[in-house]
């Protein structure tokens, strides 16, 4: 199967289908992490655009159910240089392949895809198409300029549930995916309910405590699980719901969820969010963070090519300590659009100096650019959950 | 937070010779951090007994000690030098051992030393098994499980809580692991068990659940003084558990973990360091996992710079020894820039979008008796590393860059000999023989997985065999697909690409279409089918990286950048192994630094991971790619450079000079032409005769009949050898004409092609080495300049690579010394040689013989600049681009003041059973270096640094043969004098009672007991004076006597003049003691 890979700029690789048969317009950008291609995939930030892997050798342990980060996947196609003859891991359940022809999705091989990061990072991200379909290079790169592109369009709306939902995850138990922690490794296994298959990865799950909302933009189950296990009793609304409805739960607090797409196009949720402030304890992440910068009063900016990695350093500027952080957006919170009275930024990245963190001074309200929840990615920023949990104790005593 | 300013001098402990599990990554690391600690401001005072190391050179360090790494030395230097820190982490496990010694002992206390990178609790906690194994229970983290036992019913009690066999049973305290093994059922358990505990001097045995087969994964990781962690590379072995990851091929990045198994491996890392508390600096933690069931065990860590270390540096671009340096000093990780994208921290975790494969390199071929198979006891001497863009590419180069003449995984058409047995490139074998060399893992088994594909067998079937990965599997049968595709078509059309893709040479597809490389080559040209070349860059193309280190690929971009600048390529050794070592890396590295001072642009190509030269510091250009015809020469095309030097590292680029001149290359320095003279037989006679310089005398033969025709012409013993041969390989001295026959019948392979060459031996003459340099070839040259000639202790016949030397000679007359120099002279002169020469020569009733010259850098030249403080590699280097010695005022022999011993180390203490005695064929892994004023000190320090020391009393055990009996009388009575008591076997100690030296006697082994090895075990014996019985095959017992020495780690010397030579170094030590001095005094002097 003959596949393309065309841009924006006249650029064209050509290379070997997988998946489906089809084709697709998207935002062409590259992720720099080794592992991960699942979670990348089924991303709900993802859509509406094309994915590259920098590393080359991709669907090497295949595709697991559990591993999903929402109810598919939602690139809109994918780009790598070498699809691996065989899934091997003893929780593989399809092959990469199998796993994009199910949902209809055009995957190209054989690219070079060192060339392409290199091109995206001089020239930005771009639009593009990709097609396992015969079409010409020509066709192919017209159909990747006609394309609406991401700036200012609204991809929230595909992807956010339509329905308020309250999330149940898996019963008992949850993937925790931590070490085994216990005074000895005894007690360590009986935590981890060694149990069949899977023996030593799920831990048993507190009971829940404090309510919260989230409004899903686009919300990746990692978020929801990681909420779960930290005893969060979490309703899920879709993202057009207003502060009212949201206040209407009577919730401990309020979580923004990631999502896709430009952050400026949402207006509807930015007055949402204002609303919020002042009323709940709040805490967002990627596009969540980006929202409240609007809420703020701030504005948000298009990065050249984005941050799309497991390995971005962020510092806490307080700390001083340094996070090695899952990142995946395309806009960044402008830091000189913050009301400096009000808004204090509390982590920067250290690539290239960009707002990864803010805390409102007066409201208890804070956010993160990146991926605490991570999946993929390093779990050093985990412990933000708890902070979140920390947050709502706090301002509960002083009401 | 900025650099402590409370420390002013760092003590920086190298890891002494090369050995088994610790070479050069360590000169590698430990120069690094000589580097980075001097560009901060701090003074280093370097200790290592390797001269040919770059750490040693005088300006690397404020003071360079080339001592003994032992406690005792090392104090001295603390309290000559006052250094404030020791930075422990950095030099391997000796480096490592000596400063937990000198922590036990109170010296850092006393001299108020503080240790920094790591605290001495935190490396007992990572080193000892039982206290690691608690501190990781303790975190929650996973471990074998294990039990002890002390009897049978325990040991089944473990057995039964464990659960399941195999279980691994380890006898306490027992030399080197003897008594242990992998019990499979339970008859063999109880067996092993009780054997186990009867051997275990406190009867003991632990026993532990097998992990064999598990998938083994590696992290380096590394952590500042901010308690920021970050993962430098995982590493995924590609041989499960069972092997050592020493001798396991591996790939970096992981291949076959989710993200959701890696970050918990993440995780249990950097727990891991924590709970160690291995404060700043670098560690490596070893994880095993349950392919089944994904169950992740810890199997160890080191809480220092390793040899993965030196891997995941070159794998990944960051350079984790400085670093570690620079963290050890104060600094955190985002205070230090990323020196390859420059505008971003070294607070990240590097992400690559390339494949790294790493495949040891063994040679069993020397140690024909050791055992082959690969187990828990590293046994590879080299490694060589190769970067693509796709697995299959990456293996295929690293194939071909173990110098094993093979040049991808199959279809090179070579044919290869095991167990005894010629199997060819094409052949089919039976699944029985194949089968074999599956379920044990050893050296070949890379290659058996293609031929049990080949011969049809199924992934799973192989899986079952081996439990390497599947992953690993696929690929590798697709490369032998697509090799039996390329045999069928015979034809290259429309696939050519994709061969190159994978990583086929130009070599293997000539041979599986039958046609010629430089026809491969040509059509390859003319298709546009050429490598691009494409940076290693830390972050996967993300950010602009100003660091050039690049690897081939065939992809769609080049990213070399040119300039105007002339270039000169500089050919590595490519992987370590016996014969090529690290002084030749020296010698690259040198001409490397020599030729930047001139203005030329340098690339340097090699393969090795382990080497300074792979630095990326190190030259201007860094091509980490294997060293073979096809891609040197793509890269010297690329690069279009003015010259390129073959004659610095060693046997694998002097292969290649030829061809590569053939090719256009302009190999700069000796004429290639004026090299083959020297090692061409009739070429070389005729010059000898031209010079009237006389040779042993010899002959040549093509069968048996013509050997034992020529021996009898010359007089045995001969010393027998294969033309073409390196590191002396099948090289004999034979004694008699029955041996002469079963040499000719099972050793070699002769043909007139190929003919064996017959010497006469020079029995008991002193053999020498002289390394000069001279720049008589260039139109304005004129002068040979010695560098030194070094006096052999052993006599003639033991390789010079084996042999422990004297500078200046502290034996030969001055009349001999200055016919060795004409001789030199006019050799150098004939040769038009444009850079070094090395000559050996025998000196027999003051007659000066040569026995080989090689127009090259040899193996002494780092010892030699060191004894002598003049830079002969730089020198040479700058004199092969046309500066004269003259210009660089370098024209008289230098005679130093003291007396420099180089003494050889060897691997024999893992290769149990190996007999030890030295010959022809060269054996040693590493060398070590004495100095002192006085001739005997220095010998000892010698001793001391190779380990194990020279004793100053106790008891010493003689045997040695019969025409040594009377030579052996004046050591033996001077060790009576200093104070020793003798003990021998009957006939040495007739013969000393007879000369009136006290002596008691032994039983043979044969005899009764209690004989000399009851003596050895029980550690009463501090020196063996052992000589072989002669012009027979070694005695079986007399190879007992002598590996049983180096296991209970006695001194043990087994020629006489080696005895004599420790005698009066043990008569120095008595008198004067042992003092140290740093180089820099030593060349003021």
């Amino acid at each position: 199967m003959d596949a393309v890979l065309a841009l924006e700029d006249g650029l064209v690789f050509r290379g070997q289908g997988f998946g489906a048969c089809t084709s697709a317009c998207g935002e062409a950008v590259f992720n720099t992490s080794m592992t991960g291609y699942q979670e990348i995939l089924t991303d709900p930030s993802y859509k509406g655009q094309i994915v590259a892997m920098t590393y080359p050798e991709i669907g090497n342990y295949g595709i697991n159910t559990l591993d999903v980060e929402s109810w598919q996947p939602h690139v809109a196609g994918f780009v790598i240089r070498q699809l691996s003859p065989v899934a091997s891991n003893w929780r593989s359940e399809f092959t990469l392949d199998a796993y994009l022809k199910k949902y209809n999705l055009p995957g190209i091989q054989g690219v070079d895809t060192r060339r392409l990061t290199k091109h995206l990072r001089t020239r930005g991200a771009m639009k593009a198409f990709i097609s396992t379909e015969p079409v010409s290079d020509a066709d192919a790169t017209k159909r990747a300029r006609d394309w609406k592109g991401i700036v200012g369009v609204d991809y929230v709306v595909e992807v956010t549930h339509k329905k308020a939902f309250h999330w149940e995850g898996y019963g008992q138990w949850s993937a925790n995916w931590d070490i085994p922690r216990g005074a000895t490794l005894d007690e360590a296994r009986v935590a981890k309910g060694e149990t069949g298959q899977f023996q030593g990865m799920f831990d048993a799950l507190p009971t829940p405590g404090y309510r919260i909302v989230a409004f899903d933009y686009g919300i990746k189950y990692n978020i929801l699980r990681r909420l779960r296990q930290r005893g969060f009793d979490t309703h899920v609304l879709p993202a057009t719901a207003t502060a009212k409805e949201a206040m209407a739960l009577k919730p401990d607090g309020v979580f923004l969820s990631n999502g896709p797409g430009d952050p400026e196009a949402l207006p509807y949720a930015h007055r949402a969010v204002r609303d919020l402030l002042g009323e709940v304890p709040i805490f967002g992440i990627c596009l969540g963070h980006q929202i409240l910068g609007h809420a703020f009063g701030g504005r948000t900016f298009k990065l050249k090519f984005g941050h799309r990695g497991a390995n971005q350093p962020v510092k806490e500027l307080r700390t001083g300590k340094v996070l090695i952080t899952s990142q995946n957006h395309g806009f960044a919170v402008d830091a000189k659009s913050l009301n400096t009275d009000e808004v204090e930024v509390t982590q920067i990245n250290l690539n290239d100096q960009t707002v990864e963190g803010m805390r409102h001074k007066k409201h208890p309200v804070f956010s993160v650019q990146y991926h605490p929840e991570a999946s993929p990615g390093p779990h050093d920023a985990g412990y933000l959950f708890d902070e979140f949990k920390r947050l709502i104790e706090d301002y509960r005593r002083k009401k | 937070m900025p650099k402590r300013t409370d420390i002013h001098k760092i003590l920086i402990i190298g890891s002494g010779p090369i050995v088994i599990g610790q070479a050069c990554e360590f000169d590698y690391s430990g120069t690094q951090a000589c580097k980075a600690l001097r560009e901060e401001g701090f003074e280093v005072v370097l200790v290592n007994s390797n001269p040919a190391t770059i750490m040693t050179d005088p300006e690397f360090a404020n003071r360079t000690y080339i001592e003994p790494i032992t406690p005792e030395a090392i104090e001295k230097i603390i309290e000559r030098a006052r250094p404030a820190a020791p930075l422990p982490p950095l030099g391997g496990q000796t480096g490592l051992n000596v400063s937990m010694e000198l922590w036990k002992r109170g010296v850092l206390d006393k001299y108020g030393v503080e240790m920094i990178g790591a605290k001495a609790e935190a490396i007992a906690k990572g080193e000892d098994r039982d206290l690691f194994k608690k501190a990781m229970q303790r975190i929650g983290l996973d471990v074998p499980i294990s039990g002890i036992a002390h009897n049978l019913d325990e040991a089944r009690a473990v057995a039964r809580d464990i659960g399941r066999l195999p279980l691994i049973i380890r006898p306490a305290y027992t030399l080197g692991g003897t008594g242990g093994g992998i019990a499979y059922n339970r008859e063999e358990f109880d067996a092993m068990a009780a054997r186990g505990i009867e051997l275990s001097p406190i009867s003991e045995v632990l026993i532990e659940e097998s992990l064999v087969g598990w998938k083994e994964f590696e992290m380096e990781v590394m952590r500042d003084r901010m308690d920021n962690c970050v993962v430098i590379c995982s590493i995924e072995n590609f041989d499960p558990m069972g092997v050592h990851t020493g001798d396991s091929i591996t790939v970096a990045p992981i291949q076959t973990l989710t993200d959701k198994e890696y970050q918990v491996m993440r995780d249990a890392s950097f727990a891991c360091i924590r709970e160690i508390g291995v404060e700043t600096g670098g560690s490596n933690i070893q994880f095993a996992v349950n392919p089944d069931n994904g169950r992740m065990t810890i199997i160890e860590m080191n809480p220092r710079v390793s040899r993965s270390s030196a891997l995941a540096s070159k794998a990944t671009g960051f350079p984790i020894a400085k670093i570690a340096a620079k963290l050890a000093v104060g600094y955190t990780l985002d205070e230090i820039p990323n020196d390859i994208t420059k505008s971003t921290p070294a607070s990240f975790e590097p992400t690559i979008d390339y494949v790294v494969v790493k495949i040891p390199r063994f040679t069993f071929e020397k140690f024909p008796k050791a055992d082959a198979t690969l187990t828990t006891q590293m046994k590879s001497v080299g490694e060589a590393m190769a970067i693509g863009r796709t697995f299959k590419e990456s293996l295929q180069k690293a194939l071909r860059s173990l110098e094993i003449s093979r040049f991808g995984l199959g279809g090179d058409g070579k044919a290869v000999r095991i167990d005894g047995q010629l199997i060819q490139d094409d052949e089919i074998l039976p699944v029985e023989t194949i089968t074999k060399k599956l379920v044990t893992p050893n050296a070949d088994r890379i290659f058996f997985l293609r031929h049990a594909m080949r011969a049809g067998m199924t992934i799973d079937q192989i899986f079952d065999l081996t439990k390497i990965d599947r992953w690993f599997l696929h690929h590798m049968k697709e490369i032998v697909d697509f090799e039996a595709e390329l045999a069928k078509a015979k034809t290259l059309d429309g696939r050519l690409l994709a061969a190159k893709q994978m990583g086929f040479s130009d070599r293997q597809l000539a041979n599986l279409t039958g046609s010629t490389e430089d026809e491969v080559r040509a059509t390859r040209k003319k298709a546009g089918i050429v490598p691009t070349y494409r940076l290693v860059d830390t972050c996967a193309a993300e950010f602009e990286a100003y660091t050039p280190y690049y690897y081939s690929t065939y992809g769609d971009e080049d990213e070399t950048r040119q300039n105007d600048k002339r270039k000169v390529m500089i050919l590595g050794g490519g992987p370590n192994r016996i014969g090529q070592g690290i002084e030749f890396d020296y010698c690259c590295v040198h001409a490397a630094f020599a030729l930047k001072e001139l203005g030329f642009e340098t690339i340097m190509v090699n393969s090795n991971p382990e080497t300074v030269s792979t630095d990326y510091d190190t030259s201007d250009k860094l091509y980490f790619e294997p060293l073979t015809l096809e891609d040197v020469l793509n890269i010297y095309e690329r690069e279009q450079c003015w010259g390129a030097i073959a004659q610095f590292g060693g046997q694998t680029p002097l292969n290649l000079a030829l061809g590569l001149q053939k090719h256009g290359v302009n190999i700069i320095g000796t004429s290639p032409q004026n090299i083959e003279i020297a090692e061409d037989r009739k070429f070389f006679a005729a010059m000898l005769d031209k010079l009237k310089i006389p040779q042993p005398p010899n002959g040549l033969a093509t069968n048996e009949d013509e050997a034992v025709a020529a021996a009898a012409k010359l007089g045995y013993p001969v010393l027998v050898r294969p033309s073409f041969v390196l590191g002396g390989r099948a090289m004999q001295i034979v004694y008699n004409e029955e041996d002469l026959r079963h040499y000719m019948r099972f050793a070699v392979e002769a043909s007139h092609r190929r003919p064996v060459l017959v010497d006469k031996f020079l029995d008991d003459a002193i053999e020498v080495d002289v390394d000069c340099i001279a720049d008589v070839g260039l139109p304005n040259g004129g002068n040979v300049v010695i560098g030194g000639i070094l006096e052999h202790i052993e006599f003639a016949g033991v390789h010079s690579g084996d042999a422990a030397m004297v500078l200046p000679a502290h034996t030969l007359s001055k009349k001999v010394l200055q016919t060795i120099r004409d001789y030199t002279d006019a050799m150098a002169r004939e040769l038009k040689v444009i850079g070094l020469m090395n000559v050996q020569y025998a000196v027999k009733d003051n007659i000066v013989y040569v026995l080989e010259v090689n127009p090259r850098a040899s193996r002494t030249v780092p010892f030699v600049s060191k004894a002598i403080g003049a830079p002969l590699a730089k020198l040479a280097s700058k004199v092969m681009t046309g500066k004269t010695l003259k210009e660089l005022k370098f024209t008289k022999e230098i005679t130093p003041k003291y007396y420099s011993v180089k003494e050889s180390v060897f691997p024999f203490n893992r290769f149990f059973g190996v007999d030890i005695i030295l010959g022809p064929e060269m054996k040693s892994t590493g060398e070590v270096m004495g100095i002192d004023a006085d001739l005997g000190v220095a010998y000892a320090k010698s001793q001391m640094a190779a380990q194990p020391p020279l004793p100053t009393s106790g008891n010493v055990f003689i045997s040695v043969r019969d025409s040594d009996k009377n030579a052996v009388l004046p050591a033996a009575r001077l060790l009576g004098d200093l104070g020793f008591n003798l003990f021998a076997t009957e006939g040495t100690a007739k013969a000393l009672a007879a000369a009136g030296v006290p002596v008691t006697a032994l039983f043979k082994l044969t005899e009764g007991r209690p004989n000399v090895l009851d003596m050895l075990k029980n550690g009463e014996i501090a020196l063996v004076i052992n000589t072989p019985s002669g012009d027979k095959a070694p005695r079986a017992d007399e190879i007992r006597i002598r590996t049983a020495a180096v296991q209970c780690r006695v001194p043990i010397m087994t020629t006489l003049t080696s005895a004599v030579a420790a005698v009066q170094g043990i008569a120095a030590l008595k008198k004067h003691g042992v003092t140290v001095c740093s180089l820099q005094e030593y060349h003021a002097r």
